[in-house]
């Protein structure tokens, strides 16, 4: 990799948007970077799951071609970009990190990525991720776990661990995420990165691949807050092929990163979501951010969300009753993995050996949850309870939102833990998502960011803003006066201080 | 597959059993494009051209729901005198069967649109024609599955077939279900006010609009459920007809299962609930798959859509374009048009009361109306296999023929050739009769020439009249109609030959 | 909430369509037991006359017009398919050996 190279790839997306724009550079030559990055460190790092280095050089010629004749480029034009692997994208495999869909290659383009294409953006390729989205390490691949590039011994958080490492790693200057229960937000918060998971409904799900269908969100996933609010812009807004989206206009996110101020905004420590649990260096971080706020000119009270201690007990019998429902339609039958059709099985054996070959043990785990919390007998005391939790959540959230009008907290309770550490004690993988579930079942929306590394370990530590629905720009707003602050103590953003790989 | 083919005769099970009876009907909409996705729902299409990623169920592909699927639900409630839903939600219905993409239905569970409603219907008595009010417990929406071929084994049906094939044109296409409460109370006539009960239906949906219920085409599907019990007792367990595809079908299943369930009692047994398929060809049924291990459709509400909250303005809106209820327009049509109930049901049956009240609107008068579209035109329309409407025939040109005939320049048998001509694609009324050169001889003298040849050819008959025998008078005409090619006005023909003969009537 | 037994699991993995081994049916008892005893906690949050909350975002009367558009080319379905024939999906019988 040359060192014009080396330079290219470590530019925020909004300083490369602007090269592109001004001529300075070409899409052809910031591509040309990525991939080489891509195919030098992505045997290590394994962010992506499929490269589509031929497809993405002829869109950055068009691009470059399109600048040259004078026609008008969006503000991300010709710059490079992750999808992780669970958006659909026409001809390109789509397999959700799972081996039930090996080589399908949709006949359609998700509403997120023909939003990308509309913006001349470049697609770089997809990328790794939890077999449908269920984890939060990114083991639970089918396809090999993806390490972070910190320390490649770790996770890079999950669902979305491709998305976040490959920002990490410089093979791609944004990236896509999607966030059930945390999946953009907590890779984020163990990568160093910048991860949003929108208000529900803000982000178009036509073409997500559903995992559970009342809390997925796709987001961006960036290396800086305006980078992240940038990419907002271009993926949200109302899609009339998605029933729940709003109809709405979008908060305007990069006005609100541009301005990056908290002077007089009330912003709420969440009593639960701190203490017991949560690793003292970061808590110490997080400590050291609300300090840092209050300088700013923010006041900080402390609210109390009592109902967050169910959240957990709530999210776990919700998402996997829909993810239970959700993948019922990979059965072998019009797509996908088909085993033991021998002509000696039945249309129901062939389902069941199909499906029994081609999801993974988390996958497995979670739809035998979800079969049992909906099966008649059980729907009252698990399902039909926990949406009744989830109404006492978001009233939570209502009452801290007239004492406060962002709320905080640690994104993740621990840093980057070990490959192979809790891959089959489910119940400590759940916990990683204790700060970052309560959003989902409200359907709010969050942003992490980077505040240190904890002194334990010199792994990042994330913190999280929440706002109120279809308040996506505060989250900006106290990201981005955050973020400076903290830039002018270091004298740079974290994520310059990740290890060469 | 057990198929118990012992009956007891149906007067002699009526002597022991009270017949309950309960049916579901499903009915395709029949919308422009399917319920979630706007792929096309025209019959017969080539296999799988009509699919999307909706209604295929691909991965990431989401629904949203057809303005005109839900009006025409509410319009069907309204018409069926329902209760319309402030707030109602769609629930997924889960379970794994090959024609359904997503594995689950997407349904209306606990939440239907229109619920408590009624229809009243009437059947035939030895006391004359009794009303039975059928309650209906719902009308909700849901999505039609994908259709099924089965191959291999020998008769091409699901039951020793080595593989099926799948054509998902159909999945999503909008369905209604109606469900009544359970009737009782109506003895030996169950299974004529099972039939009337669906004819009926079909009725308000084709006075609706909604639908072209066609149940060859299974686009009005029955589903008929029965128990039996002895006077006095509890109910008893109750099957599950499906497959039933006629208006006569239905009648003949609630019939058929009287006599089998009667015979399962009679004989110490018990019935089981099941789902059983009834053959057109021998007018009985088998047993399907036992229900007894129950199904757990694990119902939820489905997520990826959103509730629907009709205002009453809507409803209200919705109910001003409700068409006349036909049982109303009948008992209104029989009294104006002084007609009987077989009459009437004649006229219902070839599917002509549109176009004989377009007629008379149009002019004629109604006799000749209901004679043209339940005589000549029906005849024809049979023959070709289409409804009647579909005929190359306009209810101008019926007008324009009537008008001919009143002025004598056509009479009845030139008429009919003129409306071969027409079928025929021949051209308008007018061009056929010149054409052909159709028009009534209403020269005198060029008749009463051939009435004379006719008298002369036939002496004895001449004789007969001139005595008084004036109804022998018909041979002569009929000799002068056949030489004139029946271009003749036959009244005319006879006035003159009694004339000639100095006989009066 | 009682305990979940294997011959629960086994009911749910045929509900499920999961051919389950016999060790995953042991492993998979275990588990979800574990799980489900956490999460039953929430059974202890008094949620009378609180109303269920199915749609996170309040947005009701998302119609589309009823207007009919073409779909996908069917050879680029079938391209994923498994198995076709005949301009069809093909899939193995749908009856049991015992059924049929
Ligand atoms: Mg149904
Ligand atoms: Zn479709």
């Amino acid at each position: 990799m040359s060192s014009a190279d080396a330079d290219l790839i470590r530019q925020p997306a909004s300083v490369l948007a602007a090269a592109i724009c001004d001529g300075e550079v070409s899409s052809v030559e910031v591509t040309q970077a990525h991939l080489a990055r891509i195919a030098e460190v992505d045997g290590r790092v394994h962010a992506f799951l499929e490269v589509t280095a031929e497809a993405a050089l002829e869109t950055a010629h068009l691009v470059d071609e399109k600048r040259k004749s004078g026609a008008n480029l969006g503000v991300l034009a010709g710059v490079p970009i992750a999808v992780k692997d669970v958006l659909t994208m026409r001809g390109v495999p789509t397999t959700c990190g799972s081996r039930i869909l090996e080589g399908w290659r949709p006949p359609y383009d998700s509403t997120v990525v023909a939003r990308l294409r509309a913006a001349d953006m470049v697609i770089l390729g997809k990328t790794n991720m939890d077999e449908f989205a269920m984890g939060s390490s990114t083991e639970h691949s089918a396809y090999g776990p993806t390490h972070n590039p910190w320390d490649l011994e770790r996770i890079p958080g999950g669902s979305g661990g491709g998305s976040a490492a490959s920002l990490a790693a410089f093979e791609a200057p944004l990236a896509i995420g999607t966030d059930t229960g945390g999946s953009i937000r907590q890779p984020a918060a163990v990568t160093g990165t910048v991860g949003v998971k929108p208000t529900y409904g803000g982000v178009s799900r036509y073409g997500l691949v559903a995992l559970a269908s009342s809390l997925d969100q796709a987001g961006p996933c960036a290396r800086s807050v305006m980078d992240a609010a940038l990419l907002h812009s271009v993926i949200a807004g109302h899609d009339p092929r998605d029933s729940t989206s709003i109809d709405a206009p979008v908060p305007d996110v990069v006005a609100a990163a541009a301005r990056g101020d908290v002077r007089g905004l009330r912003i709420g420590l969440v009593k639960e979501l701190s203490g017991d649990g949560y690793q003292p260096g970061v808590l110490q971080r997080f400590n050291e951010a609300v300090e840092i706020l209050q300088g700013l000119g923010a006041k900080v009270v402390e609210v109390s969300c009592p109902n967050f201690d169910y959240a957990l007990g709530a999210y776990y019998l919700i998402l996997p009753s829909e993810a239970s429902s959700n993948l019922a339609r990979f059965d072998g039958m019009r797509y996908g993995l088909r085993v033991g059709d021998d002509g000696s099985n039945s249309v129901e054996q062939v389902m069941s050996l199909s499906r029994e070959a081609g999801f993974g043990a988390e996958a497995k785990r979670r739809i035998m949850l979800g079969t049992y919390a909906l099966s008649s007998g059980y729907y009252d005391a698990y399902y039909g309870q926990a949406q009744k939790v989830r109404t006492l959540i978001t009233r939570d959230f209502t009452a801290a939102f007239t004492k406060a009008d962002v709320l905080i907290s640690p994104t993740a309770p621990t840093t980057a833990f070990k490959i192979g550490e809790k891959v089959d004690d489910p119940l400590a993988m759940y916990l990683n998502d204790i700060a970052t579930i309560p959003v989902n079942l409200a359907g709010n929306c969050a942003m992490s960011l980077p505040v240190g590394l904890s002194p334990a370990d010199g792994l990042p530590v994330g913190l999280q803003i929440m706002a109120p629905p279809m308040a996506d720009d505060r989250l900006y707003l106290v990201g981005s006066a955050l973020e400076s602050a903290l830039t002018d103590k270091w004298g740079h953003l974290l994520i310059e201080e990740v290890p060469n790989l | 597959m057990s198929t118990n083919h012992e009956t007891v005769p149906f007067e002699e099970a009526m002597t022991r059993y009270e017949p309950i009876i309960g049916l579901e009907v499903h009915v395709e909409l029949g919308t422009n494009s399917k319920m979630f996705c706007s792929c096309a729902t025209a019959f017969g299409a080539a296999p799988n051209t009509q699919v999307c990623p909706v209604c295929l169920g691909l991965p990431g592909s989401m629904p949203v729901l057809n303005r005109v699927a839900v009006e025409s639900t509410i319009r069907i409630g309204l018409a069926l005198n329902c209760d319309i839903a402030t707030w109602c939600r769609f629930a997924r219905k889960n379970y794994f069967y090959p024609d359904m993409p997503k594995d689950y239905q997407v349904s209306q569970y606990d939440e239907p649109l229109c619920t408590n409603g009624w229809l009243d219907v009437t059947v035939a008595t030895d006391a004359g024609p009794q009303v039975v009010r059928v309650e209906i417990e719902r009308v909700h929406m849901e999505e039609d599955t994908g259709k099924l071929t089965h191959s291999g084994g020998a008769t091409g049906r699901i039951h020793g077939a080595d593989y099926s094939l799948v054509d998902y044109n159909r999945a999503g296409i909008p369905l209604i279900e109606i469900v009544t409460k359970t009737v009782v109370g109506t003895g030996a006539l169950a299974p004529a006010v099972a039939r009337a009960y669906v004819t009926e239906l079909r009725d308000v949906m084709r006075a609706l609009g909604v639908s072209d219920v066609r149940m060859e085409e299974g686009s009005l599907r029955c589903d008929a459920n029965l128990s039996l019990n002895k006077p006095g007792e509890g109910w008893g367990t109750r099957s599950e007809t499906k497959n039933v595809n006629s208006l006569r079908s239905v009648e003949r299943a609630v019939y058929s299962e009287i006599e089998r369930q009667a015979a399962v009692l009679d004989s110490g047994g018990r019935v089981i609930q099941e789902t059983r398929h009834f053959h057109e060809d021998t007018g009985r049924s088998t047993s399907g798959r036992s229900k007894e291990q129950a199904e757990d459709y694990r119902y939820f509400p489905e997520p990826d859509l959103v509730p629907i909250a009709p205002s009453r303005t809507w409803v209200e809106e919705l109910r001003a374009t409700l068409p006349e209820v036909p049982s109303v327009k009948r008992a209104r049509l029989q009294s104006t048009w002084g007609i009987n109930e077989f009459e009437l049901a004649t006229l219902v049956n070839a599917g002509a009361v549109e176009l004989v009240e377009a007629s008379i609107a149009a002019g004629v008068d109604a006799a000749a109306a209901r004679k043209w579209w339940t005589g000549e035109l029906l005849r024809v329309a049979n023959e070709r296999g289409v409804e009647l409407a579909e005929l190359p025939v306009t209810v101008s040109q019926i007008a324009r023929v009537e008008a001919l005939i009143a002025d004598g320049s056509l009479n009845d048998k030139l008429a009919r050739q003129v409306f071969e001509g027409v079928l025929a694609g021949e051209g308008d009324v007018d061009v056929v009769i010149a054409e052909r050169g159709l028009a009534v001889v209403s020269d005198d003298g060029a008749l009463l020439a051939a009435i004379d040849e006719a008298l002369a050819a036939q002496p004895d008959v001449a004789e007969k009249i001139k005595s008084g025998k004036i109804q022998a008078a018909g041979a002569i005409v009929g000799a002068v109609m056949k030489t004139t090619n029946g271009q003749a006005d036959a009244a005319k023909v006879r006035a003159l030959l009694l004339d000639r003969l100095g006989v009066s009537e | 909430m009682t305990a979940i037994t294997r011959e629960e699991v086994a009911h749910l993995a045929k509900l499920a369509r999961l051919d389950l081994s016999a060790t995953e049916l042991d492993h998979y008892a275990e588990q979800l037991d574990v799980i489900l005893q956490s999460v039953a906690r929430i059974s202890e949050v008094a949620a009378d006359g609180i109303p269920p909350t199915s749609h996170p975002v309040p947005v009701e009367n998302v119609f589309r017009d009823d207007i009919a558009k073409p779909g996908l080319d069917r050879a680029e379905v079938f391209a994923a398919a498994p198995a076709t024939e005949d301009d069809r999906f093909r899939v193995p019988r749908i009856l049991d050996e015992e059924e049929a």
